[in-house]
């Protein structure tokens, strides 16, 4: 793992890999859903409005995946200081944060022809927007971090330590429709079973894989977008530095040239 | 049973569907697109400010 710490290595990779995961993403998720919309049965009891479940399942897994990527990045920079885990952390925050997004705005939507509402106030759905509060803190938390490293004054341990506490909300959502009473449905897949027909499960899978490709070929963009702006701050910092530095000299030489000639007045 | 007719009270509204899944599908494809592509540039936009950084004397 620490052969991917060096950030030449990952932008080496991460140069092919982020199109071809993104363009990937878009045909693969883009397939699955045009089935889903045209050419998949629809449901006995819930008719056509199955069909939403082809982008309201991946988005709460790419939701409720992207604060776990946060989580592993954040134990990963407090325990073994790797380079790349913070800028990882912070680059999967804003897809998470879309993701989430996407998952309330089609559940709510979903809610309205199922269960006659918009929105209940209930374990699922309130955890989930309490996700969604989270990542806006986390986004804000992190830029902050990141203004305070910029004029070394404090560091991205913080945010780092935000993320680890914040993954307590992932198991209180995956749980959250068993241990409380709920409008929505009680989990259909679970470890190696689904109670889903393989008429709506394939699609559903297909989905769910093209979209975490997405989810992955964002990251690294980002990643790539966050490593270039700190490599062009550093080389203008250093700039600056030496510029100063070649000043304080040139200002120390006229001084010297100054105190000769006075003294040979 | 009312004077020998059954009455039946629907359980659900009868809504059409297809408004609230073309929703679901315009804001989900609408917003992946949108991260993607902004992504995408930003990217794009940081490594060009590198380079032309380090390229300038």
């Amino acid at each position: 793992m620490h052969g991917f710490a060096n950030p030449a290595r990952f932008l080496r990779i991460a140069r092919w890999l982020t199109p071809l995961l993104l363009v990937s993403g878009l045909l693969i998720a883009g397939a699955a859903l045009a089935y889903g919309l045209l050419l998949a049965p629809a449901d006995r009891l819930m008719g056509d409005t199955v069909r939403i479940m082809y982008i309201h399942v991946p988005a709460a897994w790419l939701g409720m995946g992207g604060w776990t990527t946060i989580a592993i990045a954040s134990l990963v920079e407090l325990v073994w200081r790797h380079p790349l885990a913070s800028i990882a952390a912070r680059a999967a925050a804003v897809p998470g944060a879309v993701f989430t997004a996407i998952c309330l705005v089609t559940g709510s939507i979903w809610g309205r022809p199922t269960w006659g509402t918009w929105w209940v106030w209930d374990g699922r759905l309130t955890s989930m927007l309490v996700l969604l509060l989270l990542y806006f803190a986390y986004i804000a938390l992190a830029g902050a971090a990141q203004k305070d490293m910029a004029a070394g004054t404090g560091g991205s341990r913080v945010t780092a330590i935000f993320g680890l506490l914040g993954a307590v909300n992932v198991p209180i959502i995956n749980r959250s429709v068993v241990w409380w009473n709920s409008l929505h449905q009680p989990p259909s897949i679970t470890m190696g079973q689904s109670a889903i027909d393989p008429a709506f499960l394939w699609p559903l899978l297909a989905a769910t894989l093209g979209f975490s490709l997405l989810f992955g070929g964002v990251v690294l963009a980002r990643m790539r977008a966050l490593l270039a702006d700190i490599q062009a701050e550093a080389r203008l910092r250093r700039k600056a530095v030496s510029a100063e530095i070649g000043a304080e000299f040139r200002a120390d030489q006229g001084a010297d040239i100054l105190s000769v000639s006075s003294d040979r007045l | 049973m009312a004077n020998g007719f059954e009455v039946t009270i629907p359980l659900t509204e009868n809504l059409d569907h297809w408004p609230f899944v073309i929703a679901c599908y315009a804001i989900g494809i609408a917003g992946t697109l949108a991260m993607a592509g902004w992504s995408w540039l930003s990217m794009r936009r940081a490594e060009k400010r590198r380079d032309a950084i380090r390229g300038r004397k």
